[in-house]
């Protein structure tokens, strides 16, 4: 609480004149550099030093966070390449359903027959899920989808351990939109085979 | 002129005006779309510098003030005079300018080179009184803070709440397609300025949260092309990676003593809530169904945890003991209600309700009961709390919105906020 006392700047008399030179120079340069910012346009002017700012903040947070990887999503290679039966790889489902539905069984039986014919190929199941909803409930919805794909697998002779599950939830959307025709591509199943 | 002295006193011009080109236009950021009842009107002068007005901590006040909902800021063009501290507004003026409180300041160095000081007084100007004065010290590249806690400091003796000017907000950016995608986890201020990257990565980065001392963070990470959660000291940028089980590894929350963390893990068949020690590593499994059990957040009193479930064939809230036992249905209103959240007094549940004009986020009371939505819009999702309990914040995912945006528990009053960039995804408010 300072208020009967107000504080004050402690100057000597040499600098109290030096400051009050330097004061009025200062509101000219001041002014001008209001205008000179409204000039440019400050909003972009602006937007840019965040920017810059968080990307020097973000140094240290970026080293421990920038990752490369030896393989890509779809790292698929020649396994199961266009022209196989699996060279469809896509499931697509309903609104909160893991149900694999009739006109997508010869999708998944396809790549069963491809797995079934090739005991060392193997392929991570991606689940995923449209963006509706939380994302939590989301990840375990794509988890659903893709235990379903896998069990439909399992029953037309694909070994376990050929399998990997991974749900991404609505993370990684096929096609970006908010409207029923992307929930659609979105609600799916991804066959990705694994090289070699 | 001893040269020390010359210097110093260069360098505090210099620093004056670098702060004269901080965004005037602050006040522009405030976006409210909705504005709530009974707001108070009141006049944020602004701070002078060396006799001369500082174009620096008044706005970004101002902003803060009429962010919130309650305080009505007047416009600079309507001010009546223009006093610079230790002089008195003249009350009559203001009173008939139809102002209820008026802010008058300065910023004056401290006696320590690097250090000002932002000193104010708030009067009220219908009882010709001073109400609060305050002496804050900063250094010049924490303005912006500055402002945010002489917001909060007239915040809570004009409301008698706490402000949360100065708290933080977390939230993960993604933008790109395919192989060009970028998740980026980011904390910024609540009025989305100041943004720093905390990491980025090609592969999704969801459910971030703040532990309650405020120092970490914990997320969910696809970075090895499998979900893992993550503990991440916001200070020393280092991070631990707690639980990378196969299958699910996701919806961190933290106890309320910060040992624990409850998540969600599918390591042992379908989706179900464990309470992981974070020192101990220890791990203890809350419940056990077939069904999805996911979304766990602690009461405040840590006995208990809200989740989600659909047990019952459709998502919906149950709570059940910290130490486990049968979880209790909360939400029957609606085919949908998910992502549940204790408000901090432990009073209220905020979810997300799923109906048939889309997503919204709704409120009840803890113990069951009506929902009542708060929000309109398509997608509304991810609610948090601010840690006064009197804002909830979310995202929103429709077209044509910005990302983020928060709203009053009363419903009245919503604002966005301004994130540059990519859609949101989750969104965490810091204690």
């Amino acid at each position: 609480m300072f208020a009967a006392h107000p504080g004050r700047l402690e100057l000597n008399a040499q600098e109290e004149i030096m400051m009050q030179i330097f004061s009025s120079v200062l509101s000219v340069l001041m002014m001008v550099l209001v205008l000179g910012c409204s000039s440019k346009g400050g909003v972009n002017e602006e937007g840019e030093g965040g920017d810059e700012a968080s990307a020097q903040d973000g140094g240290r947070g970026a080293k421990a966070g920038k990752y490369s990887y030896g393989r890509g999503k779809n790292g698929i290679g020649g396994a199961g390449g266009p022209g196989s039966p699996a060279a469809q790889r896509v499931i697509y489902f309903g609104y909160d359903s893991d149900d694999v539905l009739p006109e997508y069984q010869s999708v998944v039986t396809g790549n069963a027959e491809y797995l079934s014919n090739h005991p060392d190929a193997s392929a991570v199941l991606e689940g995923h899920a449209d963006e509706r909803g939380s994302s939590e409930y989301n990840i375990a919805l794509g988890e659903r989808r893709a235990l379903s794909v896998a069990r439909n697998l399992r029953l037309q002779g694909v070994g376990d351990r050929q399998l990997q599950i991974l749900s991404y939830g609505e993370e990684k959307p096929a096609t970006s939109g908010h409207e029923e025709a992307t929930w659609q591509r979105n609600r799916r199943v991804e066959i990705t085979y694994q090289g070699r | 002129m001893k040269i020390r002295s010359f210097l110093r006193l260069c360098w505090f011009i210099g620093g004056l005006l670098l702060m004269g080109s901080f965004p005037v236009h602050a006040e522009l950021m405030v976006d409210i779309t909705q504005g709530g009842d009974g707001a108070m009107p009141i006049a944020v002068l602004p701070f002078s510098a060396l006799g001369v007005p500082s174009g620096s901590l008044s706005p970004v006040i101002a902003s803060d003030l009429e962010g919130s909902g309650k305080f009505v800021v007047m416009p600079a063009s309507r001010f009546p005079e223009q006093p610079f501290m230790p002089a008195h507004p003249d009350f009559s003026l203001w009173q008939q300018q139809g102002q209820e409180h008026v802010v008058i300041g300065r910023i004056v160095q401290g006696s320590q080179s690097d250090t000002l000081y932002a000193e104010f007084v708030l009067y009220d100007v219908i009882q010709g009184r001073e109400v609060l004065s305050e002496r804050v010290p900063f250094k010049l590249n924490e303005t912006r803070h500055a402002g945010h806690r002489i917001a909060d400091l007239i915040y809570k003796a004009l409301t008698g709440e706490r402000g949360v000017f100065n708290t933080r907000v977390a939230y993960v950016s993604a933008s790109g397609d395919g192989n060009d995608r970028e998740y980026r986890l980011l904390v910024a201020d609540t009025d989305g300025e100041d943004p720093k990257v905390v990491m980025t990565s090609p592969e999704p980065i969801m459910s971030p949260t703040w532990s309650p001392d405020g120092k970490k963070i914990a997320y969910v990470s696809f970075e090895d092309h499998a979900a893992a959660v993550f503990v991440q000291n916001l200070g020393s940028g280092e991070r631990q990676k707690v639980s990378s089980h196969s299958g699910i590894n996701g919806a961190p929350s933290w106890s309320p003593d910060g040992t624990q963390l409850a998540l969600t893990l599918s390591k042992d068949g379908s989706p179900d809530i464990y309470i992981l020690g974070i020192v101990s590593g220890s791990l203890r499994r809350v419940t056990k169904d077939d069904s999805i059990e996911t979304e766990a957040s602690w009461s405040p009193d840590g006995l208990s945890l809200v989740l989600t479930s659909d047990r019952g064939g459709k998502p919906q809230l149950y709570v059940v003991s910290a130490q486990g036992g049968e979880p209790r249905r909360l939400t029957y209103d609606g085919a949908y209600n998910a992502r549940g959240v204790f408000s901090p007094d432990g009073r209220k549940i905020a979810m997300v309700h799923g109906g048939d004009g889309g997503y919204r986020i709704g409120l009840m009371d803890a113990e069951g009961g009506d929902i009542k939505l708060l929000t309109a819009g398509r997608l509304d999702e991810s609610p948090a709390f601010a840690p006064n309990g009197q804002f909830i914040l979310y995202s929103r995912k429709d077209s044509g919105h910005d990302p983020l945006a928060m709203v009053s528990i009363d419903g009245k009053f919503k604002k966005n906020i301004k994130i540059k960039g990519g859609d949101v995804r989750g969104a965490s408010w810091s204690p």
